[in-house]
């Protein structure tokens, strides 16, 4: 009989997560319909069905009215119907929408503000470029992280946290006396906005970061974002070099505008707008971005095998100069972000298929060139000493090798059939925060431990 | 015997109201009274159920209040008010009228049945 249930309550949990997918009916509707299936799925049981075919049963009755009140409102378009289908939904959803969109437009202008204002005080982008290689996370992730207090309507405890975070990322970069050509200070411009990009998760989850759920939605949340910022930027792209053909054509240069006004606004408006695309448009997205992670696995996969055979056949060693452990982090990254993806967009009760299988070859391959890295950077500081690039490089090396190497443990035994998918998928939720400890290392610690080098 | 659409729609509202005129109730036992009182005949949707019961409520002919009963669920009542009172007798009236004359009429046609019967009889 337990074991009934926890069925029963692992598939009415699957389906809660179907029906809020669906944006018009709102958290407490799929509370009400889940009370009403669960009614029925009692009374169904108390006529002798067992808990899963009432379920069934009950799932199908819902499914069946579901279908019939979009029919009955697509056909009978008699005014009286669709008062009773549509009306009261799709007004409130509306109003939900022009909302979301207002809250926006005004963290946009937000990030456009943050970023333009500071050349009121001299501090322009060509006058002092050091102050944008340092803050530029900084400006364009704080009106994020607003967008998101807002529309979550966190609380007051939540807020103080995210202000607090944001202070230390702000009081970190610039009390640091960095030097503009120091190691240091470019590896604080990548990793304090890799540091704020989690403090805006915070903000995402409204708070629950604890939450594994919350988390996964975050990491979802993330390689959408990626994709509609690419485009957005790839049409900025389009229009700036359109707007500085036609305007030179009629003897103009709009060179100045372009460099100081569309590229830096647009850019850190886009940073909100594909946040909010993700949300808005999320039917868009939620086909795309499979489909590129389908397409782009095994291509890689074939890639890294190609580089292992290479290797073997060439016995050429790697050559670690700076920017190939740049690159090589870069690749680990990219292959857990195609693990981290697949993950999130993968249904957890699906059985393991081919498609795991080329996963596991992916991050398999992957770790094989990891290690042929992680030796050639040893021997190099062994042999030059430690400097805050190597440091940084070896530790992000080992924060991404120990997270794929036990992803690939965990995919051998989920496509051996020994494991559950779920292992995986909190296993990845659960690492979240070494990534944001290592950050914030290297933002806070690193600086003065290498005497601002 | 199936009920068509257009006269399920139109019923909606008075059936609901005046089930929870007697008592409030939650969406599911609604949907059981209502199977009930019909013997089975109105069989309602959800789907027609629960936009049915926010409009009503966006209108403000009924209220809603959470509740946990002792050792269940969270559950969502919904209880008539004044204004829903009111609705429900308007309705009623209009509904009366239309029943009178379709009585009227179903007499009328009644007095010219009879030929019919014994044709299908023979």
């Amino acid at each position: 009989m337990t074991g009934n249930d926890t069925e029963l309550e692992a598939q009415i949990a699957e389906w809660r997560a179907y029906m809020l997918r669906r944006r018009a009916v709102s958290g407490a509707d799929v509370d009400e319909l889940e009370d009403h299936l669960r009614e029925r799925v009692a009374d169904l049981t108390e006529t002798g069905l067992r808990p899963d075919e009432a379920f069934l049963i009950a799932v199908k009755r819902m499914g069946r009215m579901d279908e019939l009140s979009r029919e009955f409102a697509r056909e009978h378009s008699d005014r009286l119907w669709k008062q009773l289908v549509l009306t009261d939904e799709d007004a409130s959803a509306a109003a939900e929408r022009r909302r979301g969109l207002l809250v926006m437009v005004a963290c946009a202008a937000l990030a456009v503000l943050a970023v333009k204002l500071p050349a009121l005080f001299g501090l322009g982008l060509d006058d002092d470029p050091a102050f944008y290689v340092r803050n530029l996370g900084l400006l364009v992730l704080a009106p994020l992280a607003v967008y998101f207090a807002v529309r979550r309507k966190v609380h007051r405890g939540t807020v103080i946290a995210l202000v607090g975070l944001f202070a230390l990322g702000a009081v970190a970069t610039n009390a640091y006396p960095l030097d503009e050509d120091s190691q240091s200070i470019v590896l604080t411009s990548i990793h304090l906005p890799l540091a704020l990009w989690l403090v805006v998760g915070i903000a995402y989850a409204a708070g629950e970061w604890r939450s594994g759920q919350k988390r996964m939605d975050f990491i979802r949340f993330s390689g959408e974002w990626f994709i509609y910022f690419v485009l957005i930027c790839m049409g900025g792209g389009v229009l700036a070099a359109i707007t500085v053909g036609t305007f030179n054509a009629i003897g103009i240069d709009a060179e100045v505008f372009i460099s100081e006004w569309l590229v830096p606004c647009g850019g850190a408006a886009a940073v909100v707008v594909a946040a909010w695309l993700v949300e808005a448009k999320q039917s868009v997205v939620e086909n795309m971005a499979p489909v590129l992670t389908r397409v782009f696995t095994p291509l890689f996969a074939v890639t890294l095998v190609a580089v292992l055979v290479a290797i073997a056949v060439t016995t050429n060693a790697i050559d670690v100069e700076r920017d190939m452990l740049i690159l090589f982090d870069l690749l680990l990254v990219v292959v857990l972000a195609l693990v981290l993806y697949s993950i999130s967009a993968r249904d957890p009760g699906a059985p393991a298929g081919f498609f795991d299988w080329m996963q596991l070859a992916l991050v398999v391959s992957a770790l094989l060139i990891d290690v042929l890295v992680l030796v050639a950077i040893t021997g190099r500081i062994t042999e030059f000493g430690f400097t805050p690039n190597k440091s940084a490089a070896l530790g992000e090396n080992l924060v991404l090798f120990a997270n794929l190497a036990w992803t690939a443990w965990l995919y051998w035994s989920l496509v051996k059939g020994r494991k559950k998918f779920a292992r995986l998928e909190r296993w990845q939720t659960d690492y979240v925060p070494v990534y944001a400890a290592w950050a914030w290392v290297v933002v806070l610690v690193f600086p003065p431990l290498f005497a601002f080098a | 015997m199936h009920i068509a659409k257009d006269l399920v729609a139109a019923s909606a509202t008075p059936l609901v109201l005046g089930i929870l005129a007697e008592e409030e109730s939650y969406g599911y036992a609604i949907l059981k009274a209502i199977a009930e009182r019909s013997g089975g005949r109105l069989e309602w949707t959800e789907g027609l159920l629960y936009p049915l019961l926010h409009r009503l409520e966006r209108l403000g002919y009924v209220e809603s209040t959470w509740r946990t009963p002792d050792g269940g669920r969270r559950r969502k009542y919904y209880a008539i008010t004044p204004d829903g009172l009111r609705e429900l007798a308007e309705q009623r009236k209009q509904w009366d009228a239309v029943t009178e004359a379709l009585q009227d009429i179903w007499k009328a046609t009644r007095s010219i049945a009879p030929l019919a019967p014994p044709a299908l009889e023979a």
